[in-house]
């Protein structure tokens, strides 16, 4: 099981040719992800380390056999990326590429859910999934993990990589580790991974990385209180000490007024009967417990 | 990028948006020939970016030349909640018979434009949410259709604003709303938005959020990057010069971690020890020797700063390359402070093995994120 991604998931990477696509993409092929496939209208018929290169995602579903597209292109080309990941028929895509205006993130969310209601876009600005000895796509170091029963969602990436790492030190393994990214509109929220979490029955518990700024943390918490009963949902929120106005790195993390605050989150979160950790390790630690282990 | 309101005004005349006739002036002179062509009375308003500019003295009105000159010459230089006045926006003043609030924003949570009006505007919007939140009338934009006047119209008529302001508001709704969105802005806000006795609606304030992401796509943003840039101070400049994320805090335990979230976590667990971070650093993901140094470099101009925590999680970058980074950068940069690192994550072995070997009482190592903080903050305290 695993959610979004599993040993079935047929990769096609926007983005291979480039060093970084190249570099990551092949990261993702040693950890066993299925990487079928690259695109490049200028250099179709090529290949990079016997990936076969396409002119666009169309040929590398209909030829390859794609599912998912990993897009790590410019910001100025990403939208587009997305779009016509979504128009060949990929229901689910990542995007790690930061730095898309604002604008465009909306008009692409919006475009997706109103012509593609299937595509489950994760990103932009995301470090990727993993779902751990089944498929890498992203940035996600996996080495750090092992195979098990707890999923992650994350907007930070590297915390994402330290809750991991937690749970591996406390002797717990991983099913799908989601980060879903910094950026103001992103495409998956916290609540359709928790959604997915619920169901999934390889996962037993879930750990929800959120931080200051927007809303996203409070309606999670919602949804918690009302569906994950089942399971324990543990959390960590970053940026108590972020002063208001100041974006703290990601672009959506800033506090505007009282609005945002990391305690009102964490309130909201305890609330909804989640643990609250209060650094990164007592993740890994409250999860054991919770668990029993 | 926040605009200054002089910079907002002419970004509002871009898109065709009506503003008080008026200029901006660097020099008592300028302001003055400035009021000239406006024409008195004016406002002279010093152009700071902080609230209050009006109760510390920053807005004054001239009914004529001489008063121009005697505002100008003490607003100009004047010091606003630490924030240096060097510029001031001259413009004619206006009868006001209404103010109203209007803006555009994108609603996170509900993933569309959301805009805002209000027929009680020249106050915090926020104030009027909290006491009367029906007052505001509220429209949700799916960004893939845009604005259309008859919607406009609808809403400006559930605002309930004068009747006579309604064919001016929505003609400047409109105008506000592409300013938003082919301007790339992160928000756009009137406040406020006034009526004036003879039936004309405009523009008295600008605030202006533009989106740095799509600066490559507005080169008119050039200028307005090179005056923020020019005000940005001390370590603030220095941090952005060398492409790194720096924000300025109070404390003395200087922060330098990969990661936005990993280095928000790491303030927030040195505050959570008792000690006091004195910065948010993120090197991102290559923390070669380059960037180290260049981080070392920031932290070591700050006065407060006592001690400094290097928090990396190896991800992609390996700990070795790192710990290789972090000694080099600390060969570069004469340091008086010490310095604890705690390397995890892929390859920490290796990293930790290269930090040990030139451990003395400048560079400590630790194991975890919490014993590094601990550590940091009692060297921060003298302990």
């Amino acid at each position: 099981m695993a959610i979004f991604v599993n040993e079935n998931t047929k990769v096609v990477v926007q983005g291979l040719t480039g060093d970084q696509g190249r570099f990551y993409g092949l990261r993702n092929r040693a950890y066993g992800t299925q990487v079928v496939a690259g695109t490049n209208p200028k250099k179709a018929g090529t290949d990079v380390e016997g990936i076969p290169i396409f002119a666009g995602v169309k040929d590398a579903v209909e030829k390859a056999g794609a599912n998912a597209s990993f897009i790590i292109v410019p910001a100025s080309v990403a939208p587009a990326a997305i779009l016509e990941s979504a128009a060949a028929g990929i229901e689910l895509i990542v995007c790690v590429t930061e730095h898309i205006p604002m604008h465009e993130q909306a008009r692409i969310f919006n475009t997706l859910k109103r012509d593609y209601p299937k595509v489950q876009l994760i990103g932009p600005n995301c470090s990727g999934i993993l779902s751990a000895g089944k498929c890498n796509i992203g940035f996600t170091p996996a080495e750090v993990s092992t195979p098990g029963n707890v999923g992650v969602v994350s907007r930070s990436g590297t915390l994402a990589y330290q809750s991991v790492y937690e749970l591996t030190q406390q002797g717990m393994g991983l099913s799908t580790c989601v980060g879903i990214g910094g950026d103001p509109v992103p495409g998956t929220s916290f609540i359709d991974c928790l959604k997915a979490f619920a169901e999934d029955p390889e996962t037993h518990g879930v750990i929800m990385i959120g931080e200051i700024g927007g809303t996203a943390e409070e309606q999670a918490a919602e949804f918690i209180a009302a569906n994950m009963r089942h399971k324990p949902v543990v959390s960590y929120i970053a940026g108590v000490t972020a002063p208001p106005g100041k974006k703290m790195g990601h672009a959506g993390a800033i506090v505007s007024g009282n609005k945002g605050t990391a305690q009102a989150k964490m309130d909201a979160l305890r609330a909804a009967g989640a643990s609250v950790a209060l650094n990164p390790t007592e993740l890994g630690v409250l999860m054991a417990k919770a668990l029993g282990k | 990028m926040d605009l200054f309101e002089y910079q907002g005004k002419q970004y509002f005349a871009r898109y065709h948006i009506p503003v008080s006739p008026g200029g901006v002036a660097d020099t008592v002179d300028e302001a003055v020939k400035v009021a000239d062509q406006s024409g008195y009375p004016v406002v002279v308003k010093a152009q700071v970016q902080v609230g209050g500019r009006g109760k510390a003295g920053g807005i004054k009105l001239a009914k004529d030349a001489a008063e121009a000159r005697y505002y100008a010459d003490q607003i100009l230089g004047m010091d606003i909640k630490g924030h240096t006045v060097h510029r001031v926006w001259v413009e004619r003043a206006s009868d006001i018979a209404e103010e109203y609030y209007a803006s555009f924003t994108l609603d996170r949570a509900a993933k569309r434009y959301l805009g805002m009006l209000s027929a009680q505007g020249g106050v915090e919007i926020e104030a009027v949410a909290e006491k009367d939140p029906s007052a505001i009338a509220l429209i949700y934009i799916d960004p893939t259709v845009g604005l259309s006047e008859a919607q406009c119209r609808e809403w400006v008529a559930a605002a309930k604003l004068n009747p006579k302001a309604t064919e001016g508001a929505v003609a400047i709704l409109l105008k506000l709303y592409t300013c938003f969105t082919q301007g790339d802005a992160d928000l756009v806000e009137i406040n406020p938005l006034i009526l004036t006795p003879d039936g004309s609606v405009h523009a008295l304030d600008a605030k202006v959020t533009l989106d740095d992401d799509a600066a490559y796509r507005h080169p008119e943003w050039e200028e307005f990057r090179a005056m923020q840039q020019a005000n940005l101070q001390g370590r603030e400049k220095l941090a952005k010069e060398k492409g790194l994320q720096y924000v300025g805090l109070d404390g003395s335990v200087g922060i330098i971690a990969n990661g936005a979230g990993l280095a928000m976590s790491t303030c927030d667990t040195v505050n959570q020890v008792g000690g006091r971070p004195a910065n948010f650093l993120d090197i991102g993901g290559g923390a070669n020797a380059d960037v180290v140094a260049n981080a070392l470099t920031v932290i070591s101009t700050d006065p407060n700063v006592r001690s400094i925590f290097i928090n990396i999680f190896g991800g992609v970058t390996r700990c070795d390359e790192v710990a290789r980074g972090i000694l080099e950068g600390m060969e570069r940069v004469k340091l008086t402070v010490p310095v604890v690192v705690r390397l995890d994550g892929t390859n920490s072995a290796e990293g930790r093995a290269i930090i040990d070997e030139r451990v003395n009482a400048q560079l400590i190592r630790k194991n975890t994120m919490l014993e590094a903080a601990q550590t940091a903050v009692a060297l921060a305290k003298g302990n």
